[in-house]
C-alpha cells in the first residue's frame, strides 16, 4: 500500500499510520508475533467458550496438566503428536511450492489403508519378524500415499485442475474406499474394525522396554516418532540444502523465473505431491501401527491431515520448527477430547490460524503512532 | 548546481488561471517524492510537466486528480480550494488524468469502460443507447473508435483514445497526459498532438506529463520541470529556453550523450534468427516471419513501438515461448522450442523487461538469485546437494563487482530498488561471460546513475565479446549504443539500419542524424525500407 | 423406482448447492476467493436449526443463518482485504473456524425433537404440465422457488446493471475501477458478504427443509467443497451454476435411493444384495467434482478465458515503480 490509510481515532489526539516495511524485520520478530498470535487466539477462544457456558480458564489449565503434567500425559501427547508431525511436514512440503495440499488427510488414510494391507490381505504371514514387517509397512504406506498425491499432482499439471478441490475431494473417496475394506471385506465378527494386528506389524514402544527401564512402565510413545524426526531432518536437507530444494521454493516463489532457469514445473508438480502423499502415507501407517494396530475409520480420519495443514503455516513451513509446533497441538487435541463442548479443539484450532495469518501482516507492514496536530 | 527559472508574470495575467498547486509535500516510506511544490496551469495552455523517472511528476499529478492525497499543500481550481479524497472527487472538480498504463477493463467494451463508475444509468443498462452518444462524443473531438469493440481487440493509440474520451465524456476540462507518447509510434504521435490542440479549442486545458524533451519543447506553450521532488522550473514559455537548459534543469549536471565506444569489429553470426512465427498469449499471430541476426562484439538493436511483438520475439530467443514456424540458432545449435537450460548451458544470457514476475524471485534471498543459473553444477552444488558456502562467496563478489546496495546477501530481493534489482540480474547474467545476451527495455524505470551503469555493461559484453541483442523502446538508447538496428512492425521487420560510426555532440543528441530517425520512424509505422528508399524520403537534417 | 420422485428431491438437495455455489460466485466476480464455504454452511445450518427451535420460527432461524454466516465471512474479507494475507490460507482457516463454532455453539442440539419446517407448496398451473411439472413445481420448500429466482436475477444483475458492471470491472481489472472512483474494498467486503449469506442460506435449506436437523459436521457432507468446484465449472456464470449444481442434487439423491429396489434396470440390483457396495456410490459425488474440475479446466485452457482476471490478488493501490 503506497497509501497510508489513516484511521482517525476521534476520542484521543493520536493517529495510526500503516505503511509497508522497506527492510527486514530481526530474525525474532516472526516468533514474536506468533506467539502473540496465539495468545490472542487463546483470548479470543476464552471468551467463545464462556459463551457456550463452559469455564475457559478451566479449560485452559487442564488442557496444561492433561498434555504435559507427568510423564505419563507428556507422552499421550507425544504419541498423539507424531501422526501431526507427519501430516505436517506433507504439508510443509507442497506449501514451498505453492501446492495447496488439502489432501493430507486422505493420504493419511491410504498410507493407513497400504501398511493395513501388508498385514489384512496378508502379503506377509502373521509370523514375519518385526525387522521385515515393519519397513515393509512403512514403504506400502509411502506409496500408497504417493499414489494419493499423484492423481491430483497429474490433474494439476496435465489440466491446470485446482489442486485445492481435487485432493479434498479425494479425502472423501479414501474414506470411503477404506470404508468399504473395513467393513465388508476384513471385518473382525461383523464390527467395524479389522482383526488385531500380529506382534510383528507393531511398532516398538516404550513401555516394550520397561523391564530394562521401569520408568518406561505405561508409556505408549513409539518408534513413530523417531520416524517423524528423522523425516524432519532429512525433509530440511532436501528443501534447504539440495538441488531440488531449490528448485522447489523457486518454484513457489516465481514459477516464470523457475521456468526461465529451466526447471520442470510439470515434473516437479508430481514428485513434489507425489513426496508430499509419500510422507502423509507414512503418518498413516505410524498410527496404524504405532497405536490402533489395527485398520479402524475413526482413529485413522481423525483430522491431522488438517491440523498438519495448520502446524506446517504456524511452523513457517520449517521441518524442525513442525516438531515443536506439532507437540503443542497434540497437547490441544488430547486435552481437548475431554474438554465440554467438544468441538472446541477444532475451534480454537481454527482461531489460531487466523490469529497467524492476520498477524502475518505485521511482518510487511509497520504501525505508526503519531500526534494529530489541529 | 542547479538553476530555478521563476515563472514569468506577464502570461498569467491574460488568462485566468485554472488550477493552482501550492507548498505540495508527498511522502512515501524512504522518499520525499514531492518537496514543497508549487504549480499553476492557465487557461486554454498546454503545459509540459518534464523530469526524468522518479522526479516526483506522476506523484504530483496523481495528487491533483485525486489518487494520492497529500501531505502537506493545497490545490485550487479556479480560485477555490479543493480537497480531493478520491479521483471521483476530481473528475467532479473538472480534472481527469490519463494514465500512462490504461486504467481499461480488457475484457468489456468501451462503451462499457466509459460507463464505469458514473451514476449514470441508474440501475439498468441499455448499451446501445449509450452506444451511439459515445460515438458522437467521439467524433466531435475527432476521436474515432467503435464503442461497441471490447479493449483486448483495440490497438494501443484506440486504447488511448479510450481513456481520453472517459474523461471526456465525464466532462473535464483539465486534461492530464501521463506519458502518453510512450506506447506511440511518431505518426501516432502527430495524431495525439492534433487532438490535444483541438481540445484546446473546445476550451481544455492541458498537462502534459513526459520526460522526452523534445516532445514537450514541440507541444507545450510552458514548461516546468521537476527534479528529484523539486521543482527546478515552473512555468517557463517553451519558446524562451533552450534544450540545454531544460536538460540541464531536468538532472541538474549537463547531459552526456557521449559514451565510449570503439567502432564495432563483429565477427561471427552467433544468433541466427530464421522464419519465426509465434502467438501470443491470446493466440493472435505476434511474430510473422521474423529473420535477423546478431554477430559476436556488435550490439543489435530492435526498435519499435511497444506492442509490434518485441516481447514474444524475446521470449522465443530466451526459450519461453513456443514459435510455430521457424528456428533460433546458437552458434548453429537449435535453441528454439526446447527448454531454456540448452540455451543456457550454451552461453544465452537473458534480461527480461519485468524484473520482479520473470527475472527475479521476490522473496528468495540475493545469493538464491543469483545462482539460479548456475545452480546444478559445481562449485554451488556437487552430487545434487547445494553447497550454500560456496553461494554465498559468489553472491558477495558479485555484489562487489556490480555494486550492488544491500545490507547483506541473504536481504529478499523484493526490498531491492529497481536499479538494485537490475544490478543483481545483469550480475547473474553477465557474470558467466555469456555468448549471446538479449536484454528487453534493461533501463526501463531506472535513474540517470543506473541507466549509464546498465549501458556501461552492455558495452562491456560488446567490449568482450559477445553478441547482444537490445531490444528498447527508447529510440536514443538504441541510437547510442547500437551498431545496428533492427525495426520491428506488426510482427515483421521493416528493415535494418546501420548506427554505428556516427558520435553524437552534446546536447544536439537528439537532433542526431535526424535522416536516421525519420527512416525509423516512418518503420516504426508500418513502411517497409524499401519503400522508404525507394520514395527517397531520407530526409536531409 | 419412480424418477421423478428422485429428481423432484434431487432438485430440493440442488438447491442447497445452488444458494452456495452462486454465492461463491459473487465473490470470486469480485475477485476474493472463499474457501470457508463449508464452514459457513455449517454456521448457517446450526444457526437456523438453533434458532427455530428456541423461537418456533423457521423464517427467523433463515434470517439469522444468512446474517451469521455473513458476519463470519467478514473476518475473511478483513483479512485477505485489509490485510492482504493470501486468500487460499484464510479461507481454509475460516473453513475451521466455521466448523468449531458451529460445533462449539451447536453442541446438544441434535437431541432435540422436530422442528417447524418452512412451508412446503406447489405452483398451481405449472404443477400440471405433464413430468416437468411433477419434478420442479409441486410440493417443493419455498427455498426451492427462491433458488429458481434467484438464478436470472444474478445473471441480470452481473451482466445487464451498472452495479454488476462495477463488480465485474473490480473482479478483472480492480485499479480501472479505483481510478474511477469505484471503492473496490468496500464492494470486495460487500459481495464476501453476499457470498457468506448464501452459503449461511444453503445451510438453513439443508437443516429447515432438505435434511432437518442438526448432525455436527455430516450435516453439510463436504457440499462446500463442491460448491467451489461447481464455480469452477461454472465459468463463473450463473445459469451454468445451475445447471450444475441440480445435476449434482440429482446425482446424491440417486445414490441414495439406488440401494432400496430389489431390480435395477432389469437385472437384480446389487447394491441390495451387497450393501458394502454403497461405499462405491458414497464416492461418486466426489470423483464427479474431479471430473467436473478437469472439464471445466480445460474448457478455460481452451478458451484462454476463465477466472475475473483479478481473481486471488489483494489490491495493492498504486504500487511504487518497478
Amino acid at each position: 500500500m503506497a497509501e497510508p490509510t489513516t484511521f482517525k481515532n476521534i476520542r484521543a489526539p493520536f493517529r495510526f499510520r500503516i505503511e509497508p516495511r522497506l527492510s527486514e524485520p530481526p530474525a525474532w520478530y516472526p516468533a514474536l508475533i506468533s506467539f502473540g498470535a496465539i495468545i490472542v487466539a487463546l483470548i479470543l477462544g476464552g471468551i467463545l467458550i464462556s459463551f457456550a457456558g463452559g469455564d475457559p480458564f478451566r479449560s485452559y489449565q487442564h488442557i496444561a496438566k492433561a498434555s504435559f503434567g507427568d510423564i505419563g500425559v507428556l507422552s499421550d501427547t507425544i504419541v498423539k503428536a507424531t501422526p501431526i508431525i507427519l501430516a505436517a511436514l506433507a504439508c510443509s512440503v507442497a506449501f514451498r511450492m505453492k501446492l495447496w495440499n488439502i489432501g493430507a488427510e486422505g493420504q493419511f488414510i491410504m498410507g493407513a489403508f497400504g501398511a493395513s494391507a501388508i498385514v489384512l490381505a496378508p502379503v506377509l504371514p502373521a509370523e514375519t519378524s518385526r525387522w521385515i514387517f515393519i519397513p515393509v509397512m512403512m514403504v506400502a504406506g509411502m506409496t500408497a500415499g504417493a499414489v494419493w498425491g499423484f492423481i491430483p499432482g497429474f490433474l494439476k499439471a496435465k489440466f491446470n485442475v485446482n489442486e485445492i478441490i481435487s485432493t479434498l475431494m479425494l479425502n472423501y473417496v479414501a474414506v470411503a474406499w477404506v470404508n468399504f475394506w473395513i467393513f465388508g471385506v476384513w471385518t473382525e465378527g461383523g464390527f467395524q474394525m479389522t482383526p488385531k494386528f500380529p506382534d510383528g506389524a507393531w511398532l516398538p514402544r516404550l513401555l516394550d522396554y520397561a523391564k530394562a527401564f521401569p520408568i518406561f512402565r505405561g508409556l505408549t510413545t513409539h518408534l513413530g516418532l523417531v520416524i517423524g524426526i528423522v523425516a524432519a531432518i532429512i525433509l530440511w536437507f532436501i528443501i534447504f540444502r539440495s538441488r531440488w530444494g531449490y528448485e522447489i521454493r523457486l518454484i513457489g516463489d516465481n514459477p516464470n523465473a523457475a521456468r526461465y532457469a529451466g526447471i520442470n514445473i510439470t515434473r516437479n508438480t508430481i514428485w513434489v505431491m507425489m513426496l508430499s502423499g509419500a510422507l502423509a502415507g507414512l503418518g498413516g501407517m505410524s498410527e496404524v501401527a504405532g497405536v490402533v494396530h489395527r485398520l479402524q475409520t475413526a482413529p485413522v480420519a481423525a483430522g491431522y491431515g488438517f491440523t498438519g495443514i495448520i502446524v506446517a503455516w504456524l511452523a513457517k513451513l520449517n521441518p524442525l520448527a513442525i516438531i515443536f509446533v506439532s507437540i503443542l497441538f497434540g497437547a490441544l487435541i488430547l486435552a481437548g477430547r475431554e474438554i465440554q463442548p467438544s468441538g472446541v479443539p477444532k475451534m480454537i484450532q481454527g482461531i489460531i490460524l487466523v490469529c497467524l495469518i492476520a498477524s502475518d501482516f505485521l511482518l510487511r507492514y509497520r504501525i505508526i503512532l503519531e500526534r494529530v496536530e489541529e | 548546481m542547479t538553476s530555478h527559472i521563476p515563472s514569468t508574470p506577464s502570461l498569467s495575467s491574460k488568462a485566468p488561471l485554472v488550477v493552482e498547486m501550492r507548498g505540495i509535500v508527498k511522502r512515501f516510506p524512504g522518499v520525499l517524492a514531492n518537496d514543497h511544490v508549487d504549480f499553476e496551469l492557465l487557461h486554454g495552455e498546454i503545459h509540459g510537466l518534464l523530469g526524468e523517472n522518479g522526479a516526483g511528476k506522476s506523484t504530483l499529478m496523481n495528487v491533483l486528480a485525486g489518487l494520492y492525497r497529500q501531505e502537506a499543500g493545497t490545490i485550487f481550481v479556479k480560485g477555490v480550494p479543493k480537497v480531493f479524497s478520491s479521483p471521483r472527487d476530481a473528475i467532479k472538480s473538472g480534472i481527469g488524468m490519463v494514465h500512462q498504463h490504461f486504467m481499461l477493463v480488457p475484457s468489456q467494451t468501451v462503451t462499457e469502460n466509459i460507463l464505469l463508475g458514473l451514476d449514470d444509468p441508474r440501475l439498468i443498462m441499455r448499451l446501445s443507447d449509450y452506444d451511439a452518444k459515445i460515438a458522437k462524443l467521439g467524433e466531435r473531438f475527432g476521436l474515432k473508435v467503435d464503442p461497441r469493440a471490447k479493449i483486448w481487440q483495440l490497438s494501443v493509440g484506440e486504447q488511448q483514445r479510450v481513456e481520453i474520451l472517459k474523461m471526456l465524456y465525464r466532462g473535464v476540462d483539465v486534461l492530464i497526459m501521463d506519458e502518453p507518447t510512450a506506447v506511440l509510434a511518431p505518426r501516432e504521435i502527430e495524431g495525439l498532438f492534433e487532438t490535444l490542440r483541438a481540445m484546446i479549442a473546445q476550451g481544455k486545458s492541458v498537462i502534459f506529463i513526459s520526460h522526452k524533451l523534445q516532445e514537450v519543447s514541440a507541444i507545450a506553450d510552458r514548461v516546468s520541470v521537476l527534479r528529484r521532488g523539486v521543482a527546478t522550473a515552473s512555468g517557463v514559455p517553451s519558446k524562451g529556453v533552450s534544450r540545454q537548459e531544460l536538460a540541464r534543469l531536468m538532472v541538474g549536471r549537463d547531459v552526456i550523450f557521449a559514451l565510449d565506444k570503439k567502432p564495432s569489429q563483429p565477427k561471427d553470426i552467433v544468433l541466427e534468427v530464421a522464419g519465426i512465427h509465434a502467438e501470443s498469449d491470446k493466440g493472435l499471430p505476434a511474430l510473422r516471419g521474423i529473420s535477423l541476426n546478431v554477430r559476436a562484439g556488435e550490439i543489435v538493436g530492435v526498435a519499435g513501438v511497444a506492442g509490434n511483438g518485441q516481447s514474444e520475439l524475446s521470449q522465443v530467443i530466451s526459450g519461453m515461448r513456443q514459435c510455430t514456424q521457424g528456428q533460433v540458432l546458437l552458434n548453429g545449435d537449435k535453441i528454439s522450442n526446447r527448454n531454456t537450460l540448452f540455451g543456457i548451458q550454451h552461453g544465452m544470457a537473458y534480461v527480461p523487461e519485468d524484473r520482479t514476475h520473470v527475472g527475479s524471485a521476490p522473496n528468495l534471498s540475493v545469493t538464491d538469485n543469483v545462482i539460479m543459473k548456475n545452480f546444478r553444477k559445481p562449485p554451488i552444488s556437487k552430487n545434487g546437494l547445494l553447497d550454500m558456502k560456496a553461494a554465498t562467496k559468489l553472491a558477495n563478489e558479485l555484489k562487489l563487482a556490480y555494486d550492488i546496495i544491500v545490507p547483506s546477501v541473504s536481504t529478499p530481493v523484493r526490498l531491492l530498488s529497481g536499479g538494485n534489482l537490475q544490478r543483481v540480474i545483469l550480475a547473474r547474467e553477465t557474470s558467466g561471460l555469456p555468448a549471446f545476451m538479449v536484454a528487453v527495455q534493461p533501463t526501463r524505470g531506472l535513474d540517470v546513475g543506473a541507466i549509464e551503469g546498465v549501458h556501461r555493461l552492455l558495452l562491456a559484453q560488446r567490449e568482450a565479446g559477445a553478441a547482444v541483442l537490445l531490444v528498447s523502446e527508447e529510440l536514443e538508447e538504441l541510437l547510442s549504443l547500437c551498431d545496428r538496428v533492427y525495426v520491428i512492425y506488426e510482427g515483421k521487420i521493416m528493415g535494418e539500419v546501420m548506427t554505428g560510426g556516427e558520435e553524437p555532440d552534446e546536447g544536439a543528441a537528439l537532433s542526431l542524424s535526424k535522416g536516421l530517425v525519420d527512416t525509423i520512424g516512418q518503420m516504426m509505422t508500418g513502411t517497409p525500407l524499401d519503400q522508404i528508399q525507394k520514395e527517397g524520403v531520407t530526409a536531409h537534417g | 423406482m419412480d424418477y421423478t420422485i428422485i429428481l423432484q428431491a434431487g432438485i430440493a438437495s440442488g438447491t442447497v448447492l445452488l444458494f452456495a455455489t452462486i454465492g461463491e460466485l459473487f465473490a470470486e466476480r469480485s475477485g476474493v476467493m472463499n474457501l470457508g464455504v463449508e464452514g459457513m454452511m455449517l454456521i448457517g445450518a446450526m444457526s437456523a436449526f438453533s434458532t427455530t427451535i428456541a423461537t418456533g420460527n423457521p423464517w427467523l432461524g433463515v434470517l439469522v443463518a444468512m446474517f451469521f454466516a455473513g458476519l463470519i465471512s467478514q473476518i475473511h474479507a478483513f483479512i485477505v482485504i485489509t490485510l492482504q494475507a493470501d486468500q487460499v490460507v484464510s479461507g481454509l482457516s475460516l473453513t475451521f473456524l466455521g466448523a468449531g463454532i458451529s460445533l462449539v455453539l451447536g453442541e446438544g442440539l441434535s437431541k432435540a425433537g422436530t422442528v417447524s419446517l418452512l412451508p412446503n407448496f406447489s405452483i398451481p398451473l405449472l404443477a400440471q404440465i405433464p413430468i416437468l411439472g411433477k419434478i420442479f413445481f409441486t410440493n417443493q420448500s419455498i427455498l426451492v422457488y427462491v433458488g429458481y429466482l434467484l438464478v436470472p436475477l444474478s445473471w441480470y444483475y452481473i451482466n445487464r446493471t451498472r452495479p454488476g458492471l462495477h463488480l465485474r470491472a473490480v473482479g478483472e481489472y480492480p485499479s480501472a475501477a479505483d481510478a474511477l472512483g469505484i471503492n473496490v474494498f468496500r464492494m470486495r467486503y460487500f459481495y464476501v458478504f453476499v457470498g457468506g449469506m448464501l452459503a449461511g442460506l444453503a445451510g438453513a435449506t439443508i437443516s429447515l427443509a432438505v435434511s432437518p436437523g442438526w448432525f455436527s459436521e455430516l450435516t453439510t457432507g463436504g457440499q462446500g467443497w463442491i460448491a467451489i468446484g461447481l464455480v469452477i465449472f461454472a465459468q463463473w456464470d450463473p445459469i451454468r451454476a445451475a445447471i450444475g449444481a441440480y445435476a449434482f442434487g440429482a446425482l446424491r439423491r440417486l445414490i441414495l435411493d439406488i440401494q432400496g429396489p430389489l431390480v435395477l434396470f432389469g437385472f437384480a440390483n446389487p447394491f441390495y444384495y451387497n450393501p458394502y457396495f454403497g461405499f462405491f456410490l458414497q464416492m461418486l459425488p466426489y470423483l464427479f467434482t474431479v471430473v467436473v474440475l478437469v472439464i471445466g479446466s480445460r474448457e478455460a485452457m481452451r478458451k484462454r478465458i476463465g477466472a475475473p482476471a483479478a481473481l486471488g490478488n489483494p489490491y495493492v493501490r498504486g504500487e511504487r515503480g518497478k
